[in-house]
């Protein structure tokens, strides 16, 4: 590890740790329902959207209705968004005359984005119109992480209530994230981003006289090239600070367009983990313990930097091959050093490995680097990230109230060494709570294990590997990491616009969001209904550095216990192949 | 799943045990003689001797029979006194071995069947049918009773369900995986169904449910050590996720006997001659009270034990007619202690007056939770010796120990509120439940385990068994009833009522021991893939031979150990 790339790392940590505070401060104040400025100017606006979708906004739901209200959303948004796609073609905003995609292509878009996962198995600047791209897909990335905080704000509720029979009401939660905090984080994201030189722009694509004509594959000559531009700007803001990760254009954040700078990169780094980490504050605010959510934040941070450090340092090492050929891969002034391959210049090991490892414990899904081109075991790091079940920051909302899924059985798992009945923030966890937490836990491993067995051995998932050996495998297990734990990255290497990956694909996607989405309003209704239990000496303190160790080490051995033998049959076995 | 199997296998409490306490009930009052009188006795001076009983199988008594009951016999049936007065030992209901008064009017006319009457006799009418009996009414009660699992086993089986979910998904998913390993690398054979099954058994947490049982059996032995035998693994194990405590006043919080603290003389009387004449009527008291007011007024007055011989005096004993007793100096006084209105009326038969101001002494000793006992000598009242429960000591500091470990206790009592308040502030128990009939403490358990709190208690008297057969541990004195010992899930042989605090203690460290098992046995697992893994793909990959850190020589033998050492690791 060269002292830049640690100064980068550090430097990178300290400006989100301290940007947590007031952003979580702010947030607790929009669910506090206390003024927060900016109510002045969009108040109207929040009335107006109630009275225009009959919301009462004083009237709270109980946690099946809150269910009801969520999953009615997201099966009108899925219906609305399979139409929008498949009817692009006579749609209007489609200067290049784009195609409707096929129905399995469209089942796996709508279901990638309504989840949150934004898997792309298609080229956004070849297969979707502008209309496609704003209509559809933004709608889904404000809507999805809006959902998400939604349902974090519930469980919250849940936990902070004593004797309740309600959770808050979905519609109201939803507008406010909506309304304060991702609109105006968006917007000014925006500005950052198109100040840097991201493009936003209706004009159709550009062409241009390439100075030096080259020739195509068939030899004829190649004069002029068409640059693809659009909206690009205001799609990712929202695409980094929502966890949602579906890229402008195919190459995600490595295109110069969407990510021209160092600045650039810098932001739209931070942007990915930005509101995962300061959710945990805004936790902290509401259950009115703040301390409780610095020990959320503290078990993230636990698990979070070793693996950045040890992704940076596997890349630095470079390809052990090359030294062969004597081929130095040292840093120096002159080069970056160690594995370049399917990285951007412009960005360099560290910033590459820093954007891989944050999109794969916050469930976003962009990269600015190709993740197939990484040594073996860098990565190793971002899937075993994803497989951790995106509860290292994770999703917007989502990636917290997953890992409060941990703690409950964390609690649990304690109070099973000490013989107490565990309590969590005063409420007492009992075995449908935990039930409800197994089941949270247990559906994503099992989607990305069932799935990757199933493309393993069938001759439809074998046809899309571009590589054979180890590596194949690694790019299947990639695949389903993050369809089953709704991340949306991809090895690249596999080819997914198939009918196996589509539909497979997509149905582990679904499973992955519901499946703990619900389980979690369980909890939060379940909770509310209970009683506080006064802190008593038998009370096991939830913000300590012993529970945050004994949370991070649940979280790291269920992941462990679940996965060495996958992995170790992926990059593992590649790391043993490429250094033996 | 295996391991509840297995768990169920190793535990012995469920509804035999409370079978068998009912038999226990059943086998008391049947097939015995009973004297049944043709109707009550119509003249109030009548003489039992006079009544002409006819001997009938008690069995057919119904409700509205009246029969006589003399020394010696057994009271046939649940009643109520019409006449007479007598001492009986209920210590088969209620596991306490001193006698009580039974007598017509008032609240002692009840009387139960299957207690002894030990002196005089009664004239009992039958007030239920057979049945309907309390003994019947008990039998109900314990077979109603169901114990709940405890939370920690629940929460244990989910984990292990959860756990086992994980690793059947693991396993199961690795002979696709290596079927593709085997067509990636070109060489090998995919993982054979044996090598699956083995990884899956090394894997999934039978080991745990295997422990979970021969941990249960440490903790049984653990407990004979303290001289308790637990019935079942399974109740040590509650014994330390235990939250609530219901606790029997008498012998537990307070030494079981009253004790006098104090001599309260009437105006005009010193207290010396107070506790002079109470010493001299307790000399040949042999009770315990009686010897507590000895001592009392030794260590006040420095008054010297005398012998009754020396003094030529004479012992009246207690009877239940005159409920006092005391001594007949030769030099002609006449002193008696013994209840207000029985002192009260043998003064007033010689002439004298109780006092108003003596009334009132008596009525603030009782109102303070304490027993008055009135001292006359012949017609004059000298004084009232307040007798009191005197809490253990030490006691006090254990329940603040068990408050600090989150255990709630509640004294139970058979006393008024105003009593059992004052006694309940002196022990610091955090709450009591007064005037305790079994259906009450029933009741009060049922309505802890339904807020989620697993109770302990303990017992000696049968009707405490529906009590203890719904508790979750319940310890049964060994002096108590046959019903009780039956119906508790522990038997405590040297009967000392604190003992459940040790009971909690060593759930406590079964608890732990278990936690630290599982966990163990789960970072085991571990362990277990490195060994297991290089084995079953070492055809594939050979290269996979760097993860096997145990340098285990051949597959096989890797696979073998594996097994081999889960199987051991079960052995205690």
């Amino acid at each position: 590890m060269t002292i830049n790339s640690l100064l980068q790392l550090g430097f990178f940590v300290l400006v989100l740790v301290a940007l947590v505070k007031p952003l979580g401060w702010y947030m607790a104040q929009v669910f506090s329902d206390r003024p927060v400025g900016l109510d002045r100017v969009l108040g109207p606006v929040e009335r107006l959207i109630y009275r225009a979708g009959g919301v009462r906004p004083a009237e709270e739901m109980t946690w099946k209705q809150y269910a009801i209200a969520m999953l009615l959303l997201n099966v009108a948004g899925w219906g609305v968004l399979y139409a929008l796609l498949r009817l692009q073609d006579v749609l209007p905003f489609n200067p290049q005359g784009l195609a409707a995609p096929d129905p399995d292509t469209v089942f796996n878009i709508t279901t990638s984005f309504v989840t949150n996962t934004n898997w792309q198995n298609y080229g956004g600047e070849t297969t979707l119109s502008y209309l496609s791209q704003m209509m559809g897909l933004t709608v889904q990335n404000f809507l999805s992480p809006a959902m998400g905080i939604a349902v974090l704000v519930a469980l919250t509720r849940g936990i902070a209530r004593r004797s309740a029979a309600t959770i808050g009401n979905f519609w109201v939660d939803l507008t406010r994230s909506l309304l304060y905090i991702l609109l105006p984080l968006s917007l000014l994201w925006a500005l950052l981003l198109i100040s840097q030189g991201v493009v936003q722009t209706f004009s159709p694509y550009v062409p241009a006289h390439l100075i030096a004509p080259t020739v195509d594959s068939a030899g004829a000559p190649v004069t002029e090239q068409i640059i693809a531009v659009g909206p690009a700007a205001s799609q990712v803001a929202i695409k980094q600070l929502g966890t949602n990760g579906g890229g402008f254009f195919n190459v995600n954040s490595a295109h110069p367009l969407e990510n021209p700078t160092t600045v650039s990169n810098f932001f739209e780094t931070l942007a990915l983990v930005l509101i995962p980490a300061a959710l945990c504050y805004t936790f902290g605010k509401l259950v009115n313990d703040t301390r409780q959510g610095w020990a959320l934040l503290a078990v993230m941070l636990l698990v979070f930097i070793p693996l950045l450090v040890g992704t940076t340092y596997a890349e630095q090492q470079g390809n052990p091959r090359f030294n062969e050929f004597g081929i130095d891969q040292t840093a120096s002034a002159l080069q970056p050093g160690g594995n370049m391959e399917g990285k951007e210049a412009r960005f360099g090991i560290t910033s590459s490995a820093l954007w891989a490892v944050a999109t794969t414990a916050a469930s976003n899904g962009s990269v600015n680097s190709m993740h197939d081109s990484y040594t073996p075991l860098g990565g190793l790091v971002p899937i075993w990230l994803m497989q951790l079940g995106e509860v290292i920051f994770g999703g917007v909302g989502s990636g917290l109230y997953g890992l409060l899924m941990f703690a409950v059985v964390a609690v649990f798992v304690a109070g099973l060494m000490v013989g107490r009945t565990p309590e969590y923030l005063g409420k007492k966890i009992e075995a449908y709570e935990m039930k409800m937490a197994s089941l949270a836990i247990l559906v994503p491993p099992a989607a990305v294990l069932l799935g990757s067995a199933l493309a393993a051995v069938t001759p439809a998932g074998l046809a899309g590997l571009q590589d054979g050996g180890p590596h194949g495998f690694s790019e299947i297990l990639y695949a389903f990491s993050s369809y089953g734990n709704n991340n949306g990255s991809a090895f690249a290497g596999l080819t997914t616009d198939s009918p196996f990956y589509n539909i497979a694909g997509g149905l582990a996607m679904f499973f992955a969001r519901f499946w703990i989405a619900l389980p979690v309003l369980a909890i939060a209704g379940s909770l509310a209904a209970k009683k506080s239990v006064p802190v008593g000496p038998g009370t096991l303190p939830t913000h300590t550095p012993l529970f945050v160790f004994l949370l991070a080490g649940v979280v790291v051995i269920v992941g462990a216990l679940t996965f060495i033998p996958a992995l170790a049959l992926g990059p593992v076995i590649e790391h043993l192949l490429l250094y033996s | 799943m295996v391991y509840t199997v297995v768990c169920q296998l190793c535990r012995s409490d469920g509804r035999g045990a409370r079978q068998s306490a009912g038999r226990q009930f059943a086998a008391g009052p049947q097939r015995r003689a009973a004297k049944k009188l043709r109707q009550p006795p119509t003249d109030a001076a009548f003489q039992p001797q006079h009544l002409a009983p006819s001997l009938v199988d008690a069995s057919t008594l119904r409700k509205g029979d009246v029969v006589l009951v003399e020394a010696g016999d057994i009271i046939p049936g649940d009643g109520e006194v019409l006449a007479g007065i007598a001492s009986v030992n209920e210590s088969a209901i209620t596991g306490e071995s001193a006698p009580v008064i039974r007598e017509s009017g008032g609240d002692r006319s009840a009387v139960t069947g299957g207690t002894q009457i030990i002196s005089d006799w009664l004239v009992i009418r039958i007030g239920a049918d057979p049945g309907e009996s309390f003994l019947d009414q008990m039998i109900q009660m314990v077979e109603g009773a169901k114990r709940q699992k405890t939370p920690n086993e629940i929460a244990l089986a989910i984990l292990l369900a959860a756990l086992t979910i994980v690793f059947l998904l693991a396993t199961v998913t690795l002979l696709p995986f290596s079927i593709y390993s085997v067509l990636a690398a070109g060489q090998g054979t995919p993982v054979t169904v044996t090598v699956l099954i083995a990884l899956l058994v090394c894997l999934i947490p039978t080991t745990i449910g295997g422990l979970l049982s021969a941990i249960g059996i440490a903790g049984m032995d653990r407990l004979i050590q303290a001289n308790v035998i637990a019935m079942s693994g399974r109740a040590v194990e509650a014994a330390g996720d235990v939250d609530v405590l219901l606790l029997d006043k008498t012998g537990t919080i307070t030494l079981g006997n009253r004790q006098a603290t104090a001599f309260l003389p009437a105006p005009g009387v010193d207290e010396r001659t107070l506790a002079d004449a109470a010493q001299l009527a307790s000399l040949a008291d042999e009770t315990a009270e009686g010897r507590s007011i000895v001592v009392l007024a030794k260590e006040r007055y420095n008054l010297r034990e005398r012998d009754m011989h020396a003094l030529g005096a004479t012992f009246v004993p207690f009877t239940a007619q005159t409920r006092m007793s005391g001594v007949d100096l030769p030099d002609g006084r006449q002193i008696r202690k013994g209840a207000a209105d029985a002192i009260e009326r043998a003064v007033q038969q010689q002439g004298g007056q109780m006092s108003a101001a003596v009334r009132s002494i008596v009525d603030d000793v009782a109102r303070q939770g304490a027993t008055p006992l009135v001292v006359a000598d012949a017609g004059r009242v000298l004084g009232v010796v307040q007798l009191k429960d005197i809490v253990k000591g030490g006691i006090k500091e254990r329940f603040a120990q068990l408050r600090r470990m989150g255990i709630k206790t509640i004294m139970i009592t058979g006393d008024n509120p105003l009593t059992a308040a004052a006694i309940a502030a002196e022990a610091g128990v955090d709450d009591f439940l007064a005037e305790a009939t079994p259906e009450a403490k029933l009741a009060l358990i049922r309505e802890y385990q339904q807020g989620g709190r697993l109770v302990a208690m303990t017992g000696d008297g049968t009707n405490d068994a529906p009590a203890l057969a719904q508790a979750d541990v319940a310890v049964a004195m060994n002096s108590g009833t046959q019903a009780a010992k039956e119906a508790a899930n522990m038997v405590d042989l040297d009967s000392s009522p604190t003992k459940l605090i040790r009971v909690v203690e060593v759930g406590k460290q079964l608890l732990m021991t278990r936690g630290a098992l599982t966990t163990f046995s789960l970072a085991n697992d571990v362990a277990k893939y490195f060994a297991i893994i290089p084995a079953a793909f070492a055809t594939t990959y050979p290269v996979l031979d760097a993860l096997n850190i145990m340098r285990l020589a051949t597959p096989e033998s890797a696979i073998l150990s594996a097994v081999i050492f889960n199987a051991l690791i079960i052995m205690p």
